[in-house]
Order: structure tokens, then C-alpha cells, then sequence
């Protein structure tokens, strides 16, 4: 018999567009982050570290990279003879077909996937946070309050308050009442989007609500357990945990990965992050070349000067080339005698020499000033951007460029130019 | 598939010092990232030869180790797979593997419940690439009973350690000596062998009832007019890493970016478990010169013309030229190493000094490791 105490769904089908460019093409758990990592090897390796050995990833939004790097889930130790991991996208019935309207709309299409499994509870994760999380410790305190629900949260700054869904909870973090992004918040605990159920409990509440439109977790799910009287409490999370929802805060905890003492520590022995290793050799630093706060990873063969940047894996950055504060991912190439200011340049994206990114005034983007701010330049996956070109603060380049797409080898700041995907 | 595969893993050898005292040959760590056998398992894989045994036998633990799952090489499969055998007990043999062809013969049911036609032998102590298919389609056109992979060394290199083989212009092998004190010709045999398996079997079972051990002496040496032993002669890189001068030599070579370039670029990839290291880190302080780092690393200090192996801590103020650092060795502040190989999981207190005057020193350290 097919028993599992605690299985877990992961919501990996968003599109994440405030991530612009980065995730044209690619699904935002699948977008590159702190070198050799993606942003779904986070809660990944959370659940085997965690104990859970069975993870549903539901993809919807361009699961091509997603899938491939999943696989069968081996380098999480997600290839179980049960459970294990299974992708699970939307698919065809004999009548209702739909896409996932709303993230607990994709749990209640996936009803028969954890009834197979027959679970006492189910944990509810999203693939877009970097954060170290045991959920059996979470699973303990449910059980030991005996709760329906658990919701995990965090105490932000309370000014920051009004950007999140509020919890308000008595002093033994039972929830009394919540807010969804209130102007006056009465508390700071701020949901995480973790949730466990009691299978129970979703299950009804999925049956209740099934005719719900665009049925969502924060606006209808936990609402209807509250009003039934289901015990929901908080569970207080302490640790590092953040958003990378945006290309800013995308860029800040890249950033916060080379500090000496980093606050989210990838090198300690306990808690390990797991990841799909394509590339194998190591890294190869010429007589040329400097270093210095920066992460690269396996591959790569640096000519050229890297300060206070995250390196991917197979990237060549060829001699005089200087790059500060940039984002640089996998299987990229940078000419010689380039210059990399704040830069985001996404897989298999080839720089030409010469080229310069991030020179100029900050001026706000023209088609998306709220994506493409903070100064940042970010270029697309498999961009070319030919020799001699220079790009300004807040531009941003996807596709295949060639000189004739810029006016005298210029793309001053603030400028869009996209030449690919599906705009 | 035409062919099966076998890997001698065994081996010991007191010329690479104090390095296999904790490992076999095969598992040493090589190009920062690899070990010896990963570059004869990626050209079986490669070479889409689905059912190999890797014979293991000296110091065996790092090895079965490395190789405890096979899925990284592929292997991990129902039809065919990796098998990784020592030295049994059993109604027929108490003894070890008293030479090579003995441990193929104490295994010959791995040859004879295959239905393979062909074996491709192979030790596990040399770095290269090679498509064993072309070996097996020279063999087959050649009408060989046995082929050996050859190489021509350079002028300059002691070929004493190894075979030494002169072949006629047809490439048929006319003279074949092993370890020759003056050596008649700069062709060494590269220790590849192809064979027919029944041809194998014959050969080994005939071995096994006269009591000889060694697949050199007693099958290619003790054969080579009887048969017909073809050299099939390769250009390509090809290095044994059984010596230290080689060992050090070998890893040395990945500085070259041509070398980098054929192992690293070229299709197809070597293959090696993986280790789920964070990529390296770079502080303030750190300056790396031509140098290859690995993941895992975290640099302070200065670095050049080194090979720097996986989970590798270099201190502030360090200065490290011309060495080897093993995996998982700690380094001290202010320590300067120099013409070194330093053994893995070592821990170099700060302010040490160790410089290798007459050639290359293998340091050896296990202090006390403070980490927080």
C-alpha cells in the first residue's frame, strides 16, 4: 500500500513578467540564479532536506527548461520507485478542460496525483524564493497545534507591510483574521505562500470552491477554512528568505551571495542546495586575469577583470574586459575589451568586442520604467550584441542584434530593444 | 552493441608515493575535477559499450566509492550496467588477482554470459579520449586476434616503464617488450586492448591451467607469433598517470588551453560524479594567475600556475606556485607551497612553508581543522 505522511506541490507555472526579459522564454523557477543554481533548486532541495520525498511540480508558462531540468529528479535524490518528483502540467479531460486558472485551481486539478499517495498532509510551496527551510519543523508545530492549516510567515518592516498578504494572530499564532495588502497593517507577519494542509481539509475545500474562477490560495482558499472555523495558525519564520520577483531584488540577492560571511551561506555542509550539473570541469583563470568578491562557476575560462560579480557556468570573458556588479549566466560569451556595469546578461548570450553596457545617464525605460530600473541592463537569453556597441543604464536587448539596429553603434539609456520572443 | 567492456582498476604503484597510500591508482584526482578511471568509463559510455566490469583490488575503498552509483557515467541501467568486482573467496580460488589475466580469469563468467562478440580492455590509470568503435572496426578489417592501442612517445621520454612494441608496416606486432631496460623503439602500448570474447576466453582458460597470471607476458608477449596482435597506433593525447612525475605532469597539461580546449569542449564530455559544490569564491585578496580552481573553493590568497581541486580554503596572504592542492585541503594564512602536491583533506596551519627544491614534494598534513 502507497502511504506518504506528507507530500508536497510546488507551483512552478508562473510567468514572473516583472522579471522582464529573463523570463521570455524560460518559466521563473527555472531562471538562473547564484551561478550554477535555479531559482526552483531552492524548495527542491528544501523537500529532501526536509524529508518530503514526494514533490508534484505543477508548470504551465514555458516548462521546456523547467522539465529538462527536472528530469526524473536526480540530482535532488527525487528518483524514488514512489513519489519521487512528477512534473505535472495541465492536460485535456473529456469536458471543462482548462489551463491552471489560479494556483489552488492547479492543486484541485491534481485531486487524483495526492490521492495516490494517500497523505495526512499536504504542503503547499511556490518555485520563486531563496530561502533555507526545514518544513518538518513547520509539520511539527502543525500537528502540535493541532491546526488545519499552517501558514508560514515572516515578520517584514512595518512599513513594508502593505506589499504582502497579513496575517493577525493571537499570542499562541493562531489566526485571527488576515489582511491582503492593507493600507494600515495591524500586524508585520507577512505570508510566505507556504502552506501545509490537513489533506482533509484542502480536499474539501478544493470540492467546496471547485466552480471558483481563478481560484487562488490567498483569496479564496484560505478565507473559506477561516470562516468554516478551521484551526489556521502561523508559523514564524526567522531564517533568510527572499523574493526574487523583480529584476532589482534578483540582482540584490545575487549580490549577497559573495559577501564574505554571506547571510544565505551556500557553503556550509549542513543543509546542502542541489542542483543540475552540466558542466563539469573547473574554472580556468588566466595570467591576465583578476577577481576579486565575485562567485564563478565550473567551466569557465576568465581572461579578463571580474569584480563584485555572479559568474554561470561555461562562460569565456576574454582579455580587457571588466565587469562589475553583473549577473553573468551560463554558456555566455564576452569578448575582449568589453565593459559590464550592473549588467544582466542572461544563457547562451553572445558579447562581442568592445562592447560597453551601462554607460550613461539613468534615464527611466521607456516601455516598462516599473521592470527595467535601478540602472540595470539586461540582455536577454541567446541575445547577440555585436562588437563596438554601447548600451545604456535601464535599456534592455533580447535577440539577435545586429549594428544596423543601433543609431551609430549607441542604445542610449532607458531604450527597449526586443527582437525576439513573443512580443 | 558489438563489445563489452573491461577496466583494470587494481593496480598499486610505489612511484606515485605516498598519494596511494589511501587510493588505487585509478581514483586519483585528476584536472580538478575528475579521477583517473572517469576518462576510461566516459569512452566506454561514450562509445556506447553498455556492460563493463571495473576489477578493483588495491586500496579499493575511494574507488568504490566514486563509482557507489554509476548513473553518472550512464550505467545506471537494467540491460548491461557497471559491474565493480574484487577479489572473492570462493570453491575454486582463495587468492587475489595474482595478475591481470587472472582477474579476468577468477571473473570469466563476466565473459561468458555476455553474448558481446567483442572485448574492449582498458585500464583505468590514463587519461585520454578514444571512440573504442574505431579501434573494434580497425580490428575487425585487419582480421586481428588481438589489437593494442600504440602511441609514439616523444624522443625525449623514459619508455622504460612501460611496453615497448615494434610493429611490421602492415601493424602487425613483431616484437612486444614489457618494461625493457634499453628500449628498442619509442612505441609504447597504451594498455587497450581489443579482442574477440571467445578468442578471450580461450586464451585465459589456457592461462588459468598452466598458471600464468599476466595478460602482457603470458597472452600478447607469449603469443605475439602464434597470433595475429595488431597495433593500432593514435595521435591523440593519451597520458599514464602511475608515476609522480607523470601524475603532477598530466595535471599540469590542463593549463595548455588546446588541452582544455579537447577534453572540456570537444564533444564528447568526460564524465565524473558530482559532488553538489557551490560554485568557487573569490574574496578580496585573491589574485589567480593561469591557474584552474574548482567548485567549492574559497580563495583569499594568491594562486599561480596551479591546480586547485574541489572544497579547496585558501587563507589571506597565501602564495601558491607551480603546486597541486588535492580536494578538501585547508590552507593557513600567510602559507607559502611551492612545487607541491598537496595530499586531500590535509589541514595547512598558517605561516607553513613548504617549497619542493629537487623536483616535486607531496606534502601530507592532518592538523587539527578549526572551521566555523
Amino acid at each position: 500500500m502507497v502511504k506518504k505522511e506528507m507530500i508536497a506541490m510546488l507551483l512552478a507555472g508562473g510567468q514572473g513578467s516583472r522579471l522582464g526579459v529573463l523570463t521570455s522564454k524560460v518559466a521563473k523557477p527555472a531562471v538562473s540564479f547564484g551561478s550554477k543554481y535555479r531559482i526552483i533548486d531552492f524548495p527542491l532541495s528544501n523537500c529532501i532536506n526536509s524529508g518530503v520525498d514526494t514533490v508534484g511540480v505543477l508548470t504551465q508558462y514555458q516548462p521546456l527548461r523547467l522539465n529538462t531540468h527536472i528530469g526524473i529528479g536526480i540530482p535532488w535524490d527525487l528518483d524514488r520507485n514512489i513519489g519521487g518528483v512528477t512534473v505535472l502540467p495541465p492536460y485535456e479531460k473529456s469536458a471543462n478542460s482548462e489551463w491552471y486558472t489560479g494556483t489552488a485551481n492547479a492543486i484541485y486539478q491534481n485531486m487524483d496525483y495526492m490521492e495516490s499517495f494517500n497523505p495526512d498532509y499536504v504542503l503547499i510551496l511556490s518555485g520563486d524564493h531563496i530561502y533555507k527551510m526545514d518544513y518538518e519543523v513547520m509539520l511539527d508545530f502543525h500537528k502540535q497545534n493541532g491546526a488545519e492549516v499552517t501558514i508560514a510567515v515572516m515578520p517584514v518592516p512595518m512599513e513594508e507591510a502593505k506589499r504582502f498578504g497579513i496575517m493577525i494572530t493571537d499570542e499562541d499564532r493562531k489566526i485571527t483574521d488576515f489582511e491582503e495588502k492593507p493600507e494600515n497593517p495591524r500586524s508585520n507577519l507577512a505570508s510566505m505562500g507556504i502552506y501545509i494542509f490537513n489533506w482533509k481539509t484542502l480536499k474539501e475545500a478544493l470540492l467546496a470552491n471547485a466552480e471558483q474562477p481563478g481560484l487562488d490560495f490567498g483569496k479564496h482558499l484560505i478565507p473559506y477554512c477561516h470562516k468554516k472555523g478551521a484551526p489556521l495558525y502561523a508559523y514564524e519564520f526567522n531564517g533568510y528568505w527572499k523574493d526574487v520577483g523583480t529584476l532589482h531584488s534578483f540582482w540584490e540577492a545575487n549580490m549577497e551571495l559573495i559577501d564574505i560571511v554571506p547571510e544565505f551561506n551556500l557553503y556550509e555542509e549542513y543543509w546542502k542546495i542541489y542542483t543540475k550539473s552540466e558542466i563539469l570541469p573547473p574554472q580556468y583563470l588566466s595570467s591576465d586575469s583578476v577577481v576579486e568578491r565575485s562567485i564563478i562557476g565550473e567551466g569557465c575560462e576568465i581572461n579578463g577583470k571580474v569584480y563584485n560579480s555572479v559568474i554561470g557556468c561555461g562562460v569565456t570573458i576574454g582579455a580587457g574586459t571588466v565587469i562589475r556588479d553583473s549577473i553573468i549566466m551560463n554558456q555566455t560569451h564576452i569578448g575582449e575589451n568589453c565593459e559590464l556595469y550592473k549588467a544582466i546578461v542572461a544563457e547562451n548570450t553572445v558579447i562581442e568586442k568592445d562592447v560597453k553596457l551601462g554607460i550613461g545617464d539613468a534615464v527611466p525605460n521607456e516601455t516598462d520604467p516599473h521592470i527595467y530600473d535601478h540602472d540595470i541592463v539586461t540582455i536577454g537569453e541567446k541575445s547577440v550584441i555585436p562588437k563596438g556597441i554601447t548600451i545604456g543604464k535601464n535599456s534592455v536587448v533580447f535577440g539577435v542584434t545586429t549594428a544596423e539596429d543601433y543609431e551609430n553603434g549607441n542604445l542610449p539609456s532607458g531604450r527597449t530593444l526586443i527582437k525576439a520572443g513573443d512580443k | 552493441m558489438r563489445a563489452i567492456g573491461i577496466i583494470l582498476a587494481g593496480g598499486n604503484n610505489h612511484r606515485i608515493k605516498q598519494l596511494t597510500q589511501k587510493r588505487a591508482v585509478c581514483a586519483m584526482p585528476i584536472a580538478g575535477s575528475y579521477r583517473g578511471i572517469d576518462f576510461a568509463l566516459s569512452n566506454m559510455s561514450n562509445s556506447h559499450i553498455n556492460k563493463v566490469a571495473v576489477f578493483t583490488q588495491y586500496n579499493a575503498g575511494s574507488l568504490n566509492e566514486h563509482l557507489s552509483s554509476s548513473k553518472w557515467w550512464d550505467f545506471g541501467r537494467k540491460q548491461g550496467g557497471l559491474f565493480v568486482v574484487t577479489p572473492a573467496l570462493t570453491a575454486e580460488s582463495n587468492a587475489w588477482y595474482r595478475g591481470t589475466a587472472d582477474a579476468i580469469a577468477q571473473n570469466l563468467s563476466f565473459l561468458k554470459n555476455s553474448h558481446e562478440p567483442y572485448v574492449v580492455i582498458a585500464s583505468g590509470d590514463c587519461v585520454y579520449k578514444m571512440d573504442y568503435n574505431k579501434v573494434l572496426e580497425y580490428h575487425i578489417e585487419k582480421k586481428a586476434d588481438i589489437t593494442v592501442v600504440c602511441k609514439d612517445m616523444d624522443k625525449d621520454v623514459n619508455v622504460e616503464r612501460y611496453g615497448t612494441v615494434k610493429m611490421n608496416e602492415e601493424c602487425q606486432i613483431e616484437e612486444f617488450e614489457e618494461k625493457p631496460v634499453v628500449a628498442k623503439s619509442n612505441t609504447i602500448s597504451c594498455g587497450i586492448y581489443v579482442v574477440r570474447r571467445r578468442q578471450l576466453i580461450e586464451m585465459i582458460e589456457r592461462c588459468k591451467e598452466e598458471d600464468r597470471f599476466d595478460f602482457v607476458k603470458d597472452i600478447l608477449i607469449r603469443y605475439k607469433n602464434q597470433k595475429r596482435i595488431f597495433g593500432y597506433k593514435i595521435k591523440e593525447y593519451w597520458s599514464n598517470i602511475a608515476t609522480e612525475e607523470d601524475y603532477f605532469k598530466t595535471n599540469m597539461d590542463f593549463l595548455r588551453p588546446e588541452i582544455r580546449d579537447y577534453f572540456f569542449k570537444q564533444y564528447p564530455d568526460v564524465y565524473s560524479k558530482v559532488d553538489d559544490l557551490p560554485p568557487a569564491k573569490y574574496n578580496v585578496g585573491a589574485s589567480i594567475k593561469n591557474s584552474l580552481i574548482s567548485s567549492g573553493c574559497i580563495v583569499n590568497g594568491t594562486v599561480e600556475d596551479s591546480v586547485i581541486f574541489k572544497e579547496t580554503y585558501i587563507g589571506n596572504n597565501c602564495y601558491i606556485k607551480n603546486s597541486i592542492i588535492l580536494n578538501d585541503v585547508y590552507i593557513g594564512d600567510n602559507t607559502h607551497i611551492e612545487n607541491c602536491i598537496v595530499e586531500s583533506r590535509g589541514t595547512i596551519r598558517a605561516n607553513s612553508y613548504h617549497k619542493g627544491e629537487n623536483g616535486i614534494e607531496i606534502v601530507v598534513e592532518h592538523n587539527d581543522r578549526y572551521v566555523i
